[in-house]
């Protein structure tokens, strides 16, 4: 029996149509899950998330409140004043999505978008060295040094993060978009850090209702990026300051409309000496705080006695 | 490459014109509206829009490059692996090797304390010939505070470097890579940062000194609007930056400072007990400086060097960098220019490493 014979309103039986059904039989034995295509029960989107992937931050603390570290297939906001290590936590992210399945990493690729050119090389190098070294130390605990030695090498991990520079926001537009055919060809991608997200969308913008535009359309790319690839996407993002009841506070930069933009949001600030991370809005984790320290080899955790140390 | 036009970017005929015919003339037109605007004002299908843009953003997109070839790069072509020794051993060790090409770098500090002599110390470092530890190369000081002084730079250099100074016509060669550009008004300086740029290839320019940039602002009208003093630096930030990073030069800028004032903000709203404490403790804060120019320029600067005074001394303090602990040097102000009193910085754990105080000490005006 043709479609058009049924009794389905002109629209519905245009999108029939366009899905390609054209007789009856054609569909009368799907479920209306497989119809509205795309769609998926909750029991199956429960079944992916048991095997999400997780990134590890290298700070035992702060991959415990994260549930296991960043996650892939969201956007975890990250921000702070200047100074408290957020370039820092994304250049140990791009090295430590490299790590080999076999020693609990993803063995991915990085994408590195700089915006305000404070991605060092020196400092990536210096990161990598020491998670190769860590990992080395694990192994020497088991087996197989040799295997490893090949396998892991600094040069490597840093030929692994593709980095791009950006000086307009034009350009930070250009990328994203350009990002989805980019992670096509190179496949492996498994995490996209910009850093900042802010810095070109805080100058020369006289029109706040297109910015809001403009970042909505950009977070909902990265969105799409994220779950096509099952990639982590993390934006780093600067503080400004905000009145509320009287008194002025701190809060993260590009407005009330960007905050709901990201799934997850950790904020990177000064308790006392120490520096913590609050993680500040989530889907499932409860919000809660865990401190960690920036040292000569990265980020770790603060029980760690290897404090930050003048390099000799 | 935001600014190609988009008849030059290879797109079919039909979407040229369109596009031609709709005014939207460069990639950065085309890439602020949404692909739905897009697709309204265009009058075409979606797939027809979405097909254009990604071939205009894979245009307007900068080229990719691995951390790799980044790092081989710079060790090929930059001298001494991309920075300018300062010749303060401590300080150059905490900053793995000295002052950045390729980054902004910013000193900070109360009036008198020797921001300045800083500046005519790495001027000369520029000029000096590289086997004497320099860039051999111009220097563009600009001075918007009419702070320089070519006796005082003349008496640092035959006190550093007494065995340079001595050969003939030394002094008049380096003095005369320094070039000093006194603009009087931000406009002045936009439009002589803008001539830099053309003929930062042609002079081989190795360094770019602003002294100060706070200054700038404050002969401007809009003092008071905090938030127009912030925009008008968006430009100049990011100039400076993509200067920097396109030639390779060490960019140092620097800053004053002013008094925390009440709209100061320090916590977010979830750290409950700071705030009930900082109410109390705001009789203190106000002993308590910060940066002139605002929270922007402190997110946009690579590095960050305050220098304070406090117990009866002046320190340098490595504030903010990717690749450096955070150091303080004790240091003095002699003939030479400036001087570490030790090599072996303090390590300052903390937010303390972001304050600059200026306590119980005289200062020279200069």
């Amino acid at each position: 029996m043709e479609i058009w014979s049924l009794p389905f309103s002109p629209s519905q039986r245009a999108k029939l149509l366009s899905a390609g059904y054209t007789y009856l039989h054609s569909f009368s034995h799907l479920s209306p899950s497989a119809l509205a295509a795309g769609a998926q029960t909750a029991w199956d989107i429960l079944c992916e998330d048991r095997t999400m992937n997780h990134i590890t931050t290298s700070c035992e603390d702060l991959d415990g409140i994260l549930g296991g570290g960043i996650s892939c297939k969201e956007i975890t906001e990250v921000g702070g004043v200047p100074g408290i290590g957020k370039t820092q936590l994304g250049i140990q992210l791009a090295v430590n999505v490299q790590i080999p399945v076999e020693y609990g990493g993803l063995g991915g690729k990085a994408i590195y978008v700089d915006t305000e050119g404070s991605f060092m090389v020196e400092r990536a190098f210096q990161i990598a060295e020491s998670c190769i070294q860590d990992i080395m130390d694990k192994v020497l605990q088991t087996d197989d040094v040799g295997v490893c030695q090949e396998n892991l090498h600094v040069n490597a991990i840093l030929a692994n993060i593709f980095y791009f520079r950006i000086c307009s926001y034009t350009e930070q537009i250009a990328v994203v978009n350009y990002l989805e055919k980019f992670i096509s060809a190179q496949k492996d991608v498994k995490i996209i850090i910009i850093d900042s997200v802010t810095f070109h969308f805080r100058q020369d913008f006289d029109d706040l209702a297109l910015r809001t535009r403009v970042l909505s359309a950009l977070a909902q790319k990265m969105m799409k990026l994220a779950k096509k690839f099952n990639l982590a996407v993390v934006l780093l993002n600067q503080v400004t300051t905000k009145c509320t009841d009287g008194s002025f506070q701190l809060t993260l930069a590009l407005g009330e409309s960007w905050s709901h933009a990201c799934t997850n949001r950790i904020i990177l600030y000064w308790k006392g000496n120490e520096r913590c991370a609050y993680l500040d809005k989530s889907p499932s984790l409860p919000l809660s705080a865990a401190p960690f320290s920036v040292t000569t080899k990265g980020i770790r955790s603060v029980a760690s006695s290897c404090k930050r140390m003048r390099t000799t | 490459m935001a600014g190609k036009p988009i008849s030059q970017m290879g797109l079919p005929n039909s979407i040229a014109n369109l596009f031609q015919a709709r005014n939207i003339l460069t990639a950065k037109d085309a890439l602020s509206l949404t692909e739905f605007e897009l697709m309204e004002l265009l009058d075409v299908a979606m797939d027809v829009v979405t097909s254009a843009i990604s071939h205009i953003s894979e245009i307007a997109c900068p080229p990719c490059q691995t951390a790799l070839s980044l790092m081989e790069n710079h060790v090929k072509n930059d001298y001494l692996g991309g920075h300018l020794p300062t010749r303060l051993k401590g300080l150059d060790d905490a900053l793995c090797g000295g002052i950045p090409f390729g980054a902004l770098t910013e000193l900070v500090g109360p009036a008198g304390i020797g921001k300045t002599q800083f500046c005519l110390k790495l001027s000369l470092l520029a000029a000096l010939p590289t086997s004497y530890g320099g860039l051999d190369g111009c220097a563009i000081y600009i001075d918007t505070e009419s702070k320089f002084n070519s006796r005082r730079l003349i008496e640092i250099a035959e006190n550093s470097f007494p065995e340079i100074f001595h050969l003939k016509g030394m002094a008049q060669k380096l003095a005369g890579r320094i070039v000093v550009l006194r603009p009087t008004s931000l406009t002045e300086f936009t439009e002589s940062l803008q001539q830099i740029k053309l003929s930062l290839l042609q002079h081989r320019v190795k360094l770019l000194l602003i002294d100060s940039m706070a200054a700038l602002l404050s002969n401007e009208c809009e003092w008071d609007q905090k938030a127009s003093r912030q925009d008008s630096l968006g430009w100049h930030m990011s100039f400076l930056k993509s200067l920097s990073e396109f030639s390779r030069i060490p960019v140092v800028v620097t800053n004053q400072v002013r008094a925390q004032s009440s709209d100061y903000a320090s916590s977010y709203p979830f750290q409950v007990h700071v705030r009930d404490q900082s109410i109390r403790n705001s009789e203190r804060s106000e002993s308590h400086l910060v940066g002139a120019l605002g929270f922007n320029w402190a997110h946009a600067v690579n590095i960050r060097l305050i220098l304070e005074a406090h117990s009866g001394k002046r320190f340098i303090k490595v504030a903010k960098s990717p690749i450096s602990p955070p150091l303080a040097f004790p240091y003095f102000v002699s003939s030479s220019g400036i001087t570490l009193e030790t090599d072996n910085g303090i390590e300052v754990a903390g937010p303390d490493i972001n304050t600059i105080r200026c306590q119980g000490m005289v200062l020279r005006i200069p």
